[in-house]
């Protein structure tokens, strides 16, 4: 049982030892507040089609706050705004597309966000966080599944998957032709503030 | 009656050149609006719509076309000279060909785009690509022809027009009416 708890749960449920790769880190030294860093994150999507190869691409730019609580892991916390207009997908037409008022609508909207109402332990180093997501006027609730990856010294790392649903955010242009889910998968990296 | 006579059209030859005149000149208008609207979002709509619509066309066209080499052509009146004789013929054949081209076209537009978006006709079942090697350059190619023959096809239709409404207001034979399919066949040969 002590053994389970080296994992990213225990280390926010607090008080334990958490193997980062093989070294083991103190847990009161990750607890605390983190940046999410462009650098060494990503922040990839994919929508699929009813033929052919669908559409994937990722967003370039956005910052988020990962706030760890040593004690609590209900009151750990996540927030991230996404820049719409930072869309990119290897193909210039398709962003103009989804940067146009058919999906983001860039020229009005600017951020995409999401901040978590509550974050639950479902494994050793897994945990489901739920929350709400902001997107061209619409707040609809949203759940993730993380786990940790890796983490270092005033660093860690998180590999977050979800699917979200493009209707409730009026972006669902192109269903069913184009799947009315969007699969997030991220890697985000956070540094100690 | 079904069938043609020499005299007139029969009910399949008159529900299918109404039906394709409707759909036609309902196309070309969606054609032009679906690219000059400003909402994306409707615009993408309406592009699948005009695929669903075009391959529709194509679908009676073919069946039109093979009505027609099946069936008696009704006669022209007595009176038609040669020369109108010969450009209603060809005027009649172009606009079959463009009926079956122009969304030939359109089917290779979709199948060379890079954007590479699936036809769901009508949103019922999917339709594959052509054949064709996908590039920005082939679309705009297909593109055009497509924008051009559109424009041939709209002076086609609009020279075809004017001939029938000749028929009926300057020469006051049956050509028109009988395509109205109004009433017995009102042919003076
Ligand atoms: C008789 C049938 C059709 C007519 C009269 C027609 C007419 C038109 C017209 C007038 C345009 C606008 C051209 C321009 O402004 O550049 C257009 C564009 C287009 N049509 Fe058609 N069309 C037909 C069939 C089809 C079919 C069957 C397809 C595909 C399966 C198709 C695909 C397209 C596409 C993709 C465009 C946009 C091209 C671009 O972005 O420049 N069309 N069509
Ligand atoms: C997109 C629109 C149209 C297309 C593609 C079209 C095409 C054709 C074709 C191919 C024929 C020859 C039929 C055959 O002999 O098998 C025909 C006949 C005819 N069309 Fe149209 N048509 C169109 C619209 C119209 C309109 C709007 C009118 C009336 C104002 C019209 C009046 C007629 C008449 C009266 C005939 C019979 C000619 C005859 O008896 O020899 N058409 N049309």
């Amino acid at each position: 049982m002590r053994l389970k708890n080296l994992s990213l749960a225990a280390f926010l449920l607090g008080g334990l030892v958490i193997p980062a790769r093989s070294a083991a880190v103190d847990l009161n030294d990750a607890a605390g507040r983190y940046a999410i860093s462009p650098s060494g994150s990503s922040l990839a999507f994919a929508i699929a089609s009813i033929a052919g190869k669908g559409i994937s691409g990722r967003f370039a730019r956005y910052d988020g706050a990962i706030v760890l609580d040593g004690g609590n892991l209900a009151r750990s916390s996540v927030r991230i705004t996404i820049v719409p207009a930072s869309v990119e997908t290897g193909q210039d037409r398709v962003d103009t597309f989804l940067k146009s008022n058919a999906v983001f609508d860039v020229a009005n909207e600017h951020a995409i966000s999401f901040r978590s109402s509550g974050i639950r332990r479902t494994g050793d180093r897994s945990a489901t966080i739920t929350g709400m997501l902001t997107a061209r006027g619409h707040t609809s609730p949203a759940t993730f599944e993380a786990e940790l990856e890796d983490m270092g010294k005033g660093w860690i790392s998180f590999h977050v998957t979800g699917h979200v649903l493009r209707s409730p955010y009026g972006m669902d242009v192109g269903t069913p032709i184009y799947s009315n889910v969007v699969q997030f998968d991220m890697k985000l990296k956070a540094r100690r503030e | 009656m079904l069938r043609n006579t020499r005299l007139g059209y029969g009910w399949v030859a008159i529900a299918l050149h109404w039906t394709i005149a409707v759909l036609i000149v309902g196309q070309w208008t969606l054609g032009k609006m679906m690219k000059s609207i400003a909402d994306q979002r409707l615009s993408f709509d309406l592009i699948q719509w005009h695929k669903s619509f075009g391959l529709l066309i194509l679908a009676l066209a073919f069946f039109r076309l093979v009505w027609r080499l099946a069936n008696p052509r009704p006669a022209l009146p007595a009176e038609t000279s040669g020369l109108e004789r010969q450009a209603a013929g060809w005027t009649h054949r172009a606009l079959y060909a463009l009926m079956i081209v122009m969304p030939l076209t359109g089917w290779a537009i979709a199948s060379t785009t890079v954007l590479e978006i699936p036809t769901l006709a009508f949103y019922l079942f999917i339709v594959p690509d052509l054949p064709l090697t996908r590039s920005d350059a082939a679309e705009a190619l297909w593109a055009s022809v497509h924008d051009v023959l559109g424009w041939v096809l709209l002076g086609l239709v609009l020279l075809h027009v004017l001939a029938a409404l000749r028929h009926h207001f300057l020469l006051h034979d049956g050509v028109l009416v009988r395509m109205l399919g109004a009433g017995p066949p009102v042919n003076r040969e």
